[in-house]
């Protein structure tokens, strides 16, 4: 990777596109190739983990059809930059909308994602008229690539938590010269954009999460005390959405966020993210069990929207060769944030409810969260990588969501 | 394999075998390691230090010795037997005193066999280790499945109560119709179920991670509440520790949800070692003994040594047993420490390292039938592995009432 200075570059803002060594590549390919299997799980889903049959489809096309260079073609199509904020090299695609009048939005992706997330909606969201969108529409979107992820620089030190990186993006608009603009994320983009709606700095007319933190206080800590299984009862009088939410979050925390645990815990011994293309292809695809099933889908030549097989890879690959496995897991370390728990965000606040990300936030809860709810909207298909897998319903929510803002 | 129960057709001989290309496959790949960035602290806060396995990798991929290992297994005699339709390996040594006593003794994670191989002479052999015959045992240490040389679960049902189920057949078939049993870690559970199940013949057992948490704080412990009024010091402390182990343990909470995922410990070798590395003791996580341990070349004495983890981690690497070991995590379904009302006669031994130090009065109530409790003054989690000389001391002691 080199990143290209030009004439033309501004003082502190660099073009920079990818531009991955050959032999990286062939190194990567020796080593999927070369990998050593354990046992097949031993039931018939997957409830021990990725199973075995998946892994061993996803190696197979990773080590021979799959183009290395995909993402980099991908990526080096959309103008990219970097610019140093508060000591760190930050790496973001800038694609400013041939409309006069348009938004600009801050798109934050999440893990185990990249800014590949999001690179369906950049085409819709920046020149909707050709997407069939009105020009009213139309955004200048930045999509930057979070410290520790992607071609962003890898903290040295400690502090790059959600607060720090929310503080950044907002001196990142002001520094691409945008004096009023929106924000936009989920998974770790959600928190983030929650966050920068609760440090509501003037440019910030309004943020669109599609995983709002809507817990409600007293929910939170019924469910962090049933971690190990033994803690309170659920709250009483909850609704059916409620009872549904909790429940949904329940099983996330005894089951189904052991990752997140464990990178919250001990990100540094995880080896293997840095060592085995094959480990940190499974470990980026047991994120929760609904996206697994797509993704499974997907390597089973069944992809549910567009998350398709090359989608996932080009993800893992970039993961890969800026061997951010390891750096990316450390933000979960760096965290002193619930998850899903209510930010104080006050700025208006824009929230779509996918029916297969990790909960579905009820209407109730999202209002007591967000007291400046502007937009709040179920629906009907899509996972936790919403941007990723609907970018078509996802645009169509972004537009909707940010409509009154204008 | 001198004894005539150990010739039938149920029994076969066993030697380790490892070819030179497995090796040599080994050591490419830990030469050929990718690594990460160097952790953003200067402790051991975010997992194991990138110094600390870089130094260890260095070693294990030049000068380590596996033949070593190897040749120390083959010195002594392995058998392999089928118990319910699973394959075990297990070291069988027997005392030249007639009347010593039968033990088994069960290792734990992220351990093998190769924990307890300083017990063996000293426990089969008294009189050579200024001790009595009469406090002499003939030894079974067996793998458990999915460990070491034993065969990995195809499918699913392998926890605890069918280790203890399985030990309860293997000691008969090996001829002995009283014996006792002894384990840590894993081993624990394992032979807190065998005292629970109180096959025939069992006399006792003895454990060195006692479960002996009463229900109520059990409850309050795993909720994360702070200590409730009216415990005395000691339980306080244990209550205390329990909270520090409860979070510590989140890579025992993620093979008992994902152990599949962990692709990265049957592919890469730094990947392998580092999770196994990464277990926590009283003073540390990595635990205190083991990073002590990293330091240290030998040992007069019997501690552990650098050599002895890499035989550890090398014996995994080799069998390919990092998932099939960890799914024991996602097969057992029951509580950690509490107890678990076994009433047969029970020993322990408080190490000082350990997960928490189990006070008298909560071993009293989970052990109605406690015949030896003792604090001992150094060790730790893996305390066979790390003293030797005074875990053997501590079987003596804790059996002798039973001979």
């Amino acid at each position: 990777m080199t990143q290209v200075e030009t004439s033309i570059a501004r003082r502190d803002v660099r073009p920079f596109s990818v531009d991955v060594p050959e032999e990286d590549l062939v190194e990567l390919r020796r080593r999927v190739r070369a990998a050593r299997w354990p046992e097949k799980e031993t039931v018939a889903d997957p409830s021990q983990g990725v199973q075995l049959a998946t892994m061993q489809e996803l190696v197979r096309y990773w080590g021979s059809d799959y183009d290395l260079r995909r993402f980099e073609a991908r990526l080096n199509a959309l103008p990219q930059f970097m610019t140093e904020i508060d000591g760190l090299d930050i790496h973001f695609i800038h694609v400013r909308s041939p409309h006069e009048r348009a938004l600009p939005l801050i798109i934050t992706h999440g893990w185990p994602g990249s800014v590949i997330e999001m690179l369906n909606v950049i085409g819709p969201l920046t020149d909707p008229t050709a997407h069939g969108g009105d020009p009213g529409d139309a955004f200048d979107v930045v999509v930057p690539s979070m410290p520790g992820y992607g071609f962003s620089a890898k903290p040295t030190g400690t502090g790059w938590d959600p607060v720090h990186i929310a503080g950044a993006w907002i001196r990142l608009m002001r520094r691409l010269g945008y004096t009023r603009f929106v924000a936009q994320g989920g998974d770790w983009g959600a928190q983030i954009t929650d966050v920068m709606g609760a440090q509501a700095p003037p440019e910030l007319l309004g943020i669109h999460s599609n995983m709002p933190g809507t817990v409600p206080p007293e929910v939170s800590k019924a469910l962090a005390s049933n971690v190990l299984g033994a803690g309170d009862p659920p709250p009483s009088g909850l609704s059916a959405d409620e009872q549904r939410a909790y429940e949904r979050l329940s099983f996330l925390y005894t089951k189904g966020i052991g990752y997140a645990l464990e990178m919250g815990l001990r990100p540094q011994t995880l080896y293997g993210l840095a060592d085995s293309p094959v480990a940190l292809a499974a470990w980026m695809l047991d994120h929760d069990a609904r996206s697994y099933d797509d993704i499974a889908a997907a390597f089973d030549g069944q992809p549910v929207g567009s998350l398709t097989r090359d989608e996932v890879l080009d993800n893992i690959t970039l993961t890969w060769v800026t061997n951010t496995g390891v750096s990316s897991g450390r933000l979960y370390w760096e965290n002193t944030l619930g998850f899903f728990d209510v930010k104080g965000v006050t700025v208006p606040a824009a929230v779509s409810v996918f029916p297969n990300e990790l909960y579905q936030a009820p209407r109730s809860w999202t209002e007591q969260a967000y007291p400046n709810l502007i937009y709040f909207n179920e629906v009907d298909k899509g996972n936790h990588f919403a941007a990723w897998q609907e970018p078509e319903l996802f645009t169509t929510e972004v537009r909707a969501a940010f409509r009154s803002l204008r | 394999m001198s004894s005539t129960v150990e010739t039938t057709s149920e029994i076969r001989p066993f030697q380790v075998e490892v070819p030179d290309e497995a090796l040599e496959d080994l050591r490419r790949r830990i030469a050929a390691t990718n690594w990460p960035e160097k952790e953003t602290i200067a402790d051991q806060s975010q997992g194991v230090p990138l110094a600390m396995i870089q130094q260890l990798a260095r070693y294990w991929a030049t000068d380590y010795d596996w033949r070593r290992c190897e040749a120390n297994l083959n010195a002594l005699p392995q058998f392999i037997t089928e118990i319910d339709g699973l394959d075990i390996h297990f070291i069988h040594a027997r005392s030249q005193h007639e009347d010593a006593l039968p033990l088994i003794i069960n290792h734990g994670w992220p351990g093998s066999i190769i924990e307890q191989l300083k017990l063996i002479d000293p426990l089969t052999n008294p009189t050579a280790h200024g001790a009595s015959a009469a406090d002499a045992f003939h030894v079974v240490i067996p793998s458990m499945p999915g460990y070491g040389f034993s065969a990995k679960p195809t499918s699913t049902g392998w926890g605890p109560e069918r280790m203890a189920r399985a030990w309860a057949e293997l000691m008969p078939r090996l001829g002995y119709t009283r014996y006792v049993a002894q384990g840590g870690d894993w081993g624990a559970f394992v032979v807190d179920q065998i005292g629970l199940q109180a096959p025939a013949g069992l006399l006792a057992i003895h454990t060195n991670m006692p479960a002996t948490v009463p229900a109520d704080l059990d409850k309050a412990s795993l909720a994360g509440d702070p200590p409730p009024s009216g415990l005395a010091a000691e339980e306080r402390r244990a209550y205390q520790q329990l909270l520090r182990t409860y979070g510590q343990v989140e890579y025992a909470r993620y093979m008992a949800a994902r152990p599949q995922t962990l692709y990265g410990i049957a592919d890469s070798p730094v990947g392998l070692a580092a999770w196994l590395l990464d277990h926590n003791d009283a003073d540390g996580q990595p635990a205190a003994a083991v990073a002590a341990a990293l330091d240290r070349t030998t040992s007069a004495t019997g501690e552990l040594t650098r050599d002895e983890i890499l035989d550890n981690i090398t014996l995994y690497w080799l069998t390919n047993t990092g998932v099939s070991a960890s799914r024991l995590y996602w097969e057992y379904k029951g509580g950690f420490f509490n107890a678990k009302g076994v009433a047969i006669p029970v020993a322990t031994t408080v190490f000082p390292g350990e997960q928490y130090q189990a006070p008298r009065s909560w071993a009293e109530r989970a052990y109605p039938n406690l015949i030896y409790y003792h604090q001992a003054d150094r060790g730790g989690h893996f305390a066979a592995w790390e003293q030797p000389q005074l875990f053997t001391e501590e079987l003596r002691a804790a059996f002798r009432s039973l001979r």
